[in-house]
């Protein structure tokens, strides 16, 4: 069983790229589950949104308290949220940011057994015209750092389900996807 | 075909697969995007149905009334306070025998104001005559929701159903979508026994009835009830021929040689699933059993359930304030008349959506395999 | 309850109806039996309009040949909503008997 956590804010479609992620992972041939942890919803205020992966069928309905994995939509949101909170051992958190890995860690004094990795989705989502520089389009650019990190989705199947679901520009979105999916080497 | 969806556009996919011909239903929180779907679906030509806006749940039912015995298939949804508001109406359904069917999620009752999930909006509708059915998975939803319908026709009288608040309201899995033509071969068109045609010179329905007559209309619905168990039964081999999955009103997990059995609902029966795999690889022989039928209550195989164990458990989320959890009091009730009833304990555990882990389940199997129960309530994952 | 030919005898639970609804039609409920007072309409000031007949809650007003209305006495309660319906003033409810 993998399970990963997104961070994200709210309107900035944390929940979406979640129910994505795991239909590309369906198309895999996973068992999937794919669910939000609401709160009470505000624009911009912090949300959590998360995926469950397995080979077998998945029976666990309960919250995850220790992901393998944590996506960041945005890094600002460390300053608020603990994001780091209950990563397995060797699992890995990844980083919408300019900065690199080792900045990042300084910075933050990130320390934990998991490993760090960091891409610039912003701008790569407007590069391709997702949202402006102040309200910038990620959660999909994300998915493609998803897939690479996490190795749970196959980026064609994800580009797919990306265009399928995209309110509009199914194609930037998609790109935007395989960008930054491009961009990490792990 | 397989597809990724929430809980919540199961129940909307399964309205139109179902061929529901009248949809009224007031938006609230978490089963708004039920009646989205539906809206859009029926705006689409998707669904060809009428969907009708109201202003309260009330209306949405007192809707759903007059489409169904004017001969309509009718289909609303609603959750916790709505459902509440709706009371009245509910036993206006059922004594007027209309086969509504429903989609409930399963929301905690405020105040204080709360989105989560337990059964009490739906426990305390007790006595409405409805038929429930508590769903497990968003699976299950999808193929209750057209079990439902042809189960509440043959027995004229409404069902719901239930979904747990976001653990499957808002939770994507991949589900089978039931093949149209199959279904439609299933579950065909509603015929009425009722008739609002005035041009037939139609009968006035639901009109004063003295005690002449009215508790033999009673004795009628308890026995459309009992007829509705077997039914159920029927429904659910049929079901299980044509589509491949079976739904039966209580359903074990490697009960087989069990010495001890805990009894749940909803989604904790799923989660509970990898507590007893975890006991068993500890060499205890216990099992689950999932109650998915709640009314009416499924005695016979409640008792089948129970026979020759050592201990039994009971996992509530909900309260009858001031008694014990509700499934609790049904299932000792059941036994009462058995020669031999074990011990059995009684927990009420995630009240107002509290986690239930596979770690606090395993908990509580482990109280009913090693201790004696002491008293009604065994509070399960509260700070005490 | 009035016998007409509309009643149905119930003789046993097996008889009753899978929900409780007038036996055979709505007809068989004879409500002019709970009037107390009548409608009776002045022709003169009618102006043939129809409120009284769009009003009646009982749907016991019709037309007579020349599109006055008739009230039927078998079903009238004597409810008084067509009278103070009326615009013209011209229906008078008139005590039972009298
Ligand atoms: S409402 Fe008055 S005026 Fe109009 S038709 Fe009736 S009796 Fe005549
Ligand atoms: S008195 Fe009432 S029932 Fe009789 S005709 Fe007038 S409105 Fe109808």
């Amino acid at each position: 069983m993998v399970e990963i956590r997104f961070h994200g804010r709210g309107g900035q479609g944390a929940a979406s790229a979640c129910t994505i992620y795991a239909d590309a992972a369906f198309r895999g041939g996973k068992s999937v589950q794919a669910f939000p942890m609401y709160g009470v919803e505000r624009r911009g205020a912090p949300v959590q949104s998360f995926v469950r992966l397995d080979d077998s069928p998945i029976r666990a309905r309960h919250n995850i308290y220790t992901p393998d994995h944590v996506i960041v939509l945005s890094e600002t949101l460390m300053n608020t949220v603990d994001c780091t909170a209950g990563i397995k051992a060797g699992g890995t958190l990844t980083i919408n940011t300019d900065k690199s890995v080792e900045q990042i860690k300084k910075e933050r004094g990130l320390d934990g057994d998991y490993k760090i990795f960091t891409v610039n989705a912003t701008k790569i989502a407007v590069e391709l015209g997702l949202g402006s520089v102040t309200s910038p389009i990620v959660n999909t650019a994300m998915l493609g750092a998803a897939a690479r990190v996490t190795g749970t989705a196959d980026i064609k199947l994800l580009m797919e389900c990306v265009a399928e679901s995209a309110p509009s520009k199914p194609e930037k979105n998609a790109e935007a996807a395989k960008e930054t999916f491009e961009a990490i080497t792990v | 075909m397989k597809k990724v969806l929430t809980g919540n556009h199961a129940v909307s996919y399964g309205a139109m697969i179902a061929r529901a011909e009248v949809v009224a239903a007031y938006p609230i929180t978490p089963q708004t995007q039920i009646v989205e779907k539906l809206s859009e679906m029926c705006a689409d030509g998707d669904l060809d149905a009428r969907f009708i806006k109201v202003e309260s749940e009330h209306s949405a039912m007192a809707a759903c009334i007059g489409a169904s015995a004017s001969g309509a298939r009718a289909f609303t949804a609603t959750s916790s306070q709505g459902l509440a508001l709706m009371d009245e109406m509910l036993h206006w359904a059922s004594h007027a025998r209309l086969p509504i069917v429903m989609a409930n999620i399963n929301r905690s009752l405020g105040p204080p104001w709360t989105i989560w999930t337990d059964q009490n909006d739906t426990i305390s509708r007790r006595d409405t005559g409805w038929i429930q059915f508590y769903c497990e998975s968003n699976q299950e939803v999808i193929d209750t929701m057209i079990m439902a319908f042809k189960i509440a026709e043959q027995v004229k009288l409404p069902a719901f159903l239930t979904l747990d608040s976001f653990y499957i309201s808002h939770t994507s899995e991949a589900e089978e979508l039931p093949n149209q033509k199959l279904v439609d071969e299933y579950l065909s068109k509603y015929q009425a026994e009722t008739d609002l045609d005035p041009t037939k010179g139609s009968p006035a329905y639901g009109s004063l009835t003295t005690d002449q007559w009215y508790f033999e209309l009673q004795i009628k619905m308890q026995r459309a009830m009992e007829q509705a168990y077997d039914i159920i039964l029927k429904e659910n081999d049929l079901f299980e021929k044509m589509f491949g999955r079976s739904y039966l009103p209580v359903e074990g997990y490697r009960t087989d040689d069990a010495d001890y059995v805990v009894f749940v609902s909803g989604t904790i029966a799923s989660t509970i699933k990898d507590a007893i795999d975890r006991a068993r690889e500890n060499g205890i022989k216990v099992g689950s059993a999932k109650v998915r039928l709640f009314r009416p209550f499924p005695k016979a195989m409640i008792r089948e359930m129970a026979k020759g164990r050592k201990r039994l458990g009971v996992i509530d989320r909900n309260i009858s304030y001031g008694s014990e959890g509700a499934f609790f009091t049904e299932i000792k009730g059941a036994l009462y008349s058995q020669s031999e009833h074990p011990e059995i304990h009684g927990f009420i555990a995630g009240l107002g959506g509290r986690d239930v882990t596979v770690d606090s389940a395993y908990e509580m199997i482990r109280l009913v395999v090693e201790t004696s129960p002491e008293k009604d309530i065994n509070w399960q994952g509260a700070k005490l | 309850m009035a016998k007409n030919k509309y009643f149905v005898e119930i003789k046993s639970i097996d008889d009753l109806p899978t929900m409780a609804k007038t036996m055979g039609s709505m007809m068989v409920n004879e409500t002019g039996s709970w009037r107390n007072v009548y409608p009776v309409v002045d022709k003169d000031a009618c102006t043939r309009c129809g409120i009284c007949w769009k009003f009646c809650p009982d749907v016991v007003v019709s037309e007579d040949a020349d599109g006055y209305p008739v009230f039927n006495l078998d079903y009238c309660k004597g409810c008084g909503v067509c009278a103070n319906e009326c615009p013209k003033s011209c229906i008078a409810m008139i005590e039972e008997g009298k």
